[in-house]
C-alpha cells in the first residue's frame, strides 16, 4: 500500500485521499511538514486564518520497529513567532499514523459558524464530526474520554483550553501509551488548530502494518542501531535521572538562567535536580523510566507522584523544570510538578508560559519563589482566559510588551530555554539563527560545550561556535525527519556505528541506497526552506539577533556577554 | 590545602554530595577521582570553580571541584 497524504478542509467540512506529490516523497517529519507549509501556506497570511495550514507528518522511520524512531512533527505558520514552525512530540500518534499509510495530514481552511470538529482518521477513511460533549474540557479529561470511547486503541491529539482561546503559548497534546500526554510544545501550534475550531484528532490504524522494503537488512540495521543507543552512557543517565539531570551540570557550568535571567546559578539547585527528583519518584512508588512511545530505548520520561503517592505528571523534563524552577526562583519540585500538570492539563507551552511568568515576577506580579502563586496564576487566570491569562498565554513577549519590561528573553518572540547563550555561546548562534525562533532542540551546542559530547568546545569563547551550531542544525534537521528522537544524537556524536546504522535502517525501509552526504544534504535543503519561507513573511537577518540585554549585561558568575558581531552571525548561512 | 569535591549522578552512591576535604599540594582532579574509586572512563565532566578541566591540572587551595558522570538531556 502506497503512502497517502490526507486532507481535511475546515471551511466546507470536506476530506480527500491524494496521492503524494513526488516532490514530497523522499521526505517525512520536519522535512515533509516544512516542504508542505512552504509550498502551500503564503507567508504573508495571519496564522490563525483561513490560509494557514497545520501539518502533520511521522518521520521517515516513524510505525517501523526501529528503535525510538516514533516522534510526531507538526508544522504551520507560528502565530507567536511570524515564521514557519515544527514542533515534535513523542507519543503513540506518529506510529499509527504511519500504520494507517499516512505520509501527511493537512489541516486547512476554517469553518465559518462557530462549531467545534473532531477528525477521526483510519488506514481508508477520514471523517470530521461536530463535537460538543469534550469542548472547553483539559486534555487529560479528553484523552481518558476517548480512550473510552474508542473499541480498540487509539492515538489521539488534542488542544486544551489554551489552544480553544488561541493563546499564541498554545500546545499540541499527544497521548502516549499510558494515556498520559506528549508535546508538541513550541510556537503556538495549539492555537492554529484551535483556529480551525479542531478540538482532537483521533487515529485508528487497525492491524495495518507497515511494509518495509528489505526486511532482513531492516532487522540487522536495528539490531546495530539499538545497540549502538542502549550502550551509550547517556542513555544510561538519561533513563535514571530523566532530561533533569541536567539541573547540576548546568548550574555548575553558570549558565542556568536564574531569576529572569539575571544570573547564571540558582540557590535552590540541588533541590530541584534530576538527582533529587530520582529519589523522590522512588520514595513515593513513581517510575524513574518510562518510555514516551512504544519501543524507544532509550525511556527518559518518568512517573512522577505526589506526597501521597498519586500520579501528578509525566514527562518532567528538564527545560519545564529549570523555567518554572530556578527562572522563577521556585525552589520546591512539588510545586513545579503541580505547575507542570496544569500546563499540560490547559495545554500551553511549559517553557513559554513559565519564562513568560519569569518576566512577570520581574514586573513585580508576584514574587519570584512563589510557585503556589504561579500555579495560581496558571489555572485561575491561564486557564479561565482572564485578561491577564491572555496576557501571560501569549508569551513571554506578550509579557514584557504589557508591563514594560526590557529583559525579555525572547528571539523571534519565542522563548529562550535553559541554556544561557552568555555562558553557552554555541547556543547564542543557534537561538540566534534557528528558522524556530528560541529553541534549544535545533542545535544542540550544549554537547560540546557543556557535556563534552561530540568534542570539546570553550562555552564562554566565541571559537568554533558558528560551525559547530551550523553542523548540529543541519544534522537535526536531517533527524528530525526520520522520526527518530533527537537523543539519538548523542550516541550518533560519539560512536561511529550509529549514524551508518540509522542509515541503513532508512535504505532497507525504502529500498533506497542514501549515502552520508545525502543525509546531510537533506538538512541543508530543509533549513534553507525554512528560512526561504521566514524570508517571504517578512523575516530578516535583523531577525536573527538576541535581546539587547544579551550583550549588555554580564552574566555571574563568569561575567561574560555575547559577543558576536551582527556580520559573524549572519556568516552562520554560509553553506 | 582545602578542596571542596561536589559528586554528581550516581557518583554520590556510597559516597558523599559534596565535602571540603584536605589534600597535598599539586594534588590534581585524576588524584582525586582515583582517590575516591571512580572508574576515569566513567567522567563525563570534571570542572573547577565552573570551568571544565583536564585530568592533569594542578589544584589551588579552596578550589572547587565538581565531578559528574557522562550525562545527557535537553
Amino acid at each position: 500500500m502506497a503512502d497517502k497524504i490526507f486532507r481535511v478542509n475546515m471551511s466546507d467540512l470536506t476530506t480527500s485521499i491524494e496521492a503524494v506529490p513526488e516532490a514530497w516523497a523522499g521526505h517525512g517529519g520536519r522535512g515533509l511538514t516544512s516542504t508542505i507549509v512552504a509550498a502551500e501556506v503564503e507567508p504573508t497570511c495571519h496564522p490563525l486564518g483561513p490560509l494557514n495550514k497545520l501539518v502533520f507528518a511521522p518521520g521517515l522511520l516513524s510505525g517501523t520497529v526501529a528503535a525510538s524512531s516514533g516522534r510526531l512533527s507538526a508544522g504551520a505558520k507560528s502565530p507567536l513567532t511570524g515564521g514557519i514552525k515544527e514542533s515534535n512530540a513523542g507519543g503513540t500518534a506518529a506510529q499509527y499514523l504511519a500504520r494507517c499509510g499516512c505520509k501527511a495530514l493537512i489541516i486547512e481552511g476554517q469553518p465559518a459558524d462557530d462549531k467545534w470538529y473532531s477528525v477521526a482518521l483510519t488506514a481508508d477513511s477520514i471523517t470530521v464530526t461536530e463535537e460538543t460533549e469534550l469542548v472547553g474540557k483539559g486534555n487529560y479529561e479528553v484523552a481518558k474520554a476517548l480512550s473510552g470511547r474508542a473499541e480498540g486503541k487509539c492515538a489521539v491529539i488534542t488542544i486544551g483550553v489554551a489552544g480553544e482561546m488561541k493563546m499564541m503559548a498554545a500546545n499540541l497534546s499527544v497521548m502516549d501509551p499510558d494515556g498520559n500526554l506528549r508535546s508538541n510544545g513550541r510556537g503556538g501550534l495549539g492555537a492554529v488548530m484551535g483556529a480551525k475550531k479542531l478540538k482532537y484528532i483521533t487515529i485508528d490504524p487497525g492491524d495495518n502494518k507497515i511494509e518495509v522494503a528489505k526486511p532482513e537488512d531492516f532487522k540487522t540495521a536495528n539490531r546495530a542501531f539499538a545497540k549502538s543507543l542502549v550502550n551509550n552512557p547517556v542513555s544510561q543517565t538519561l533513563a535514571t535521572y530523566g532530561t533533569n539531570a541536567l539541573v547540576n551540570v548546568i548550574n555548575e557550568a553558570g549558565a542556568l538562567p536564574t531569576k529572569n535571567f539575571t544570573l547564571g546559578q540558582f540557590d535552590g539547585h540541588d533541590k530541584i535536580s534530576g538527582e533529587t527528583m530520582y529519589d523522590i519518584i522512588q520514595e513515593r512508588g513513581g517510575k524513574p523510566k518510562h518510555n514516551c512511545h512504544a519501543g524507544c530505548v532509550i525511556q527518559c520520561s518518568q512517573i512522577y507522584n505526589d506526597k501521597d503517592k498519586n500520579f501528578k505528571t509525566a514527562g518532567f523534563e528538564y527545560e519545564s523544570i529549570w523555567a518554572m524552577g530556578a527562572d522563577c526562583c521556585v525552589d520546591n519540585l512539588d510545586d513545579i510538578a503541580e505547575a507542570d500538570y496544569l500546563m499540560d492539563d490547559i495545554g500551553i507551552d511549559t517553557i513559554e508560559t513559565s519564562v513568560a511568568i519569569g518576566v512577570a515576577m520581574e514586573a513585580g506580579l508576584l514574587e519570584f519563589g512563589d510557585g503556589p502563586g504561579a500555579c495560581r496564576l496558571i489555572r485561575d487566570e491561564i486557564g479561565k482566559g482572564t485578561p491577564l491569562g491572555r496576557i501571560i498565554g501569549n508569551g513571554a513577549g506578550s509579557v514584557g510588551a504589557a508591563f514594560g519590561i526590557t529583559r525579555v528573553p525572547v528571539v523571534k518572540n519565542q522563548a529562550i530555554p535553559a541554556y544561557d547563550p552568555r555562558a553557552v555561546k554555541g547556543m547564542a548562534i543557534t537561538y540566534a539563527t534557528t528558522p524556530m525562533g528560541g529553541d534549544h532542540t535545533a542545535g544542540y551546542a550544549v554537547t560540546a560545550n557543556i557535556l563534552g559530547v561530540g568534542g570539546n568546545v570553550d562555552p564562554l569563547s566565541k571559537d568554533g561556535q558558528i560551525e559547530l551550531s551550523r553542523n548540529l542544525q543541519i544534522a537535526t534537521a536531517a533527524i528530525d525527519s526520520t522520526g527518530m528522537c533527537l537523543f539519538v544524537a548523542f550516541a550518533a556524536l560519539d560512536d561511529a556505528e550509529c549514524l551508518p546504522a540509522l542509515i541503513d535502517l532508512i535504505n532497507a525501509r525504502y529500498g533506497l541506497s542514501l549515502t552520508g552526504d545525502d543525509v546531510t544534504n537533506l538538512g541543508k535543503s530543509i533549513l534553507k526552506t525554512e528560512r526561504a519561507f521566514n524570508q517571504a513573511a517578512g523575516l530578516n537577518n535583523a531577525d536573527d539577533r538576541l535581546p539587547e540585554f544579551f550583550y549588555s549585561e554580564p552574566l555571574p558568575p563568569h561575567n561574560t556577554v555575547v559577543d558576536f558581531t551582527p556580520e559573524e552571525i549572519d556568516s552562520f548561512w554560509n553553506f | 590545602m582545602k578542596i571542596t569535591v561536589k559528586l554528581f549522578a550516581y557518583f554520590r552512591d556510597n559516597r558523599f554530595v559534596a565535602e571540603v576535604r584536605d589534600y597535598l599540594p599539586e594534588t590534581t582532579p585524576g588524584d582525586i577521582i582515583d582517590e575516591l574509586g571512580i572508574d576515569r572512563d566513567e567522567i563525563g565532566i570534571c570542572m573547577i570553580n565552573s570551568r571544565h578541566a583536564r585530568f592533569d591540572t594542578a589544584l589551588q587551595e579552596h578550589d572547587i571541584l565538581a565531578i559528574f558522570p557522562v550525562i545527557g538531556g535537553g
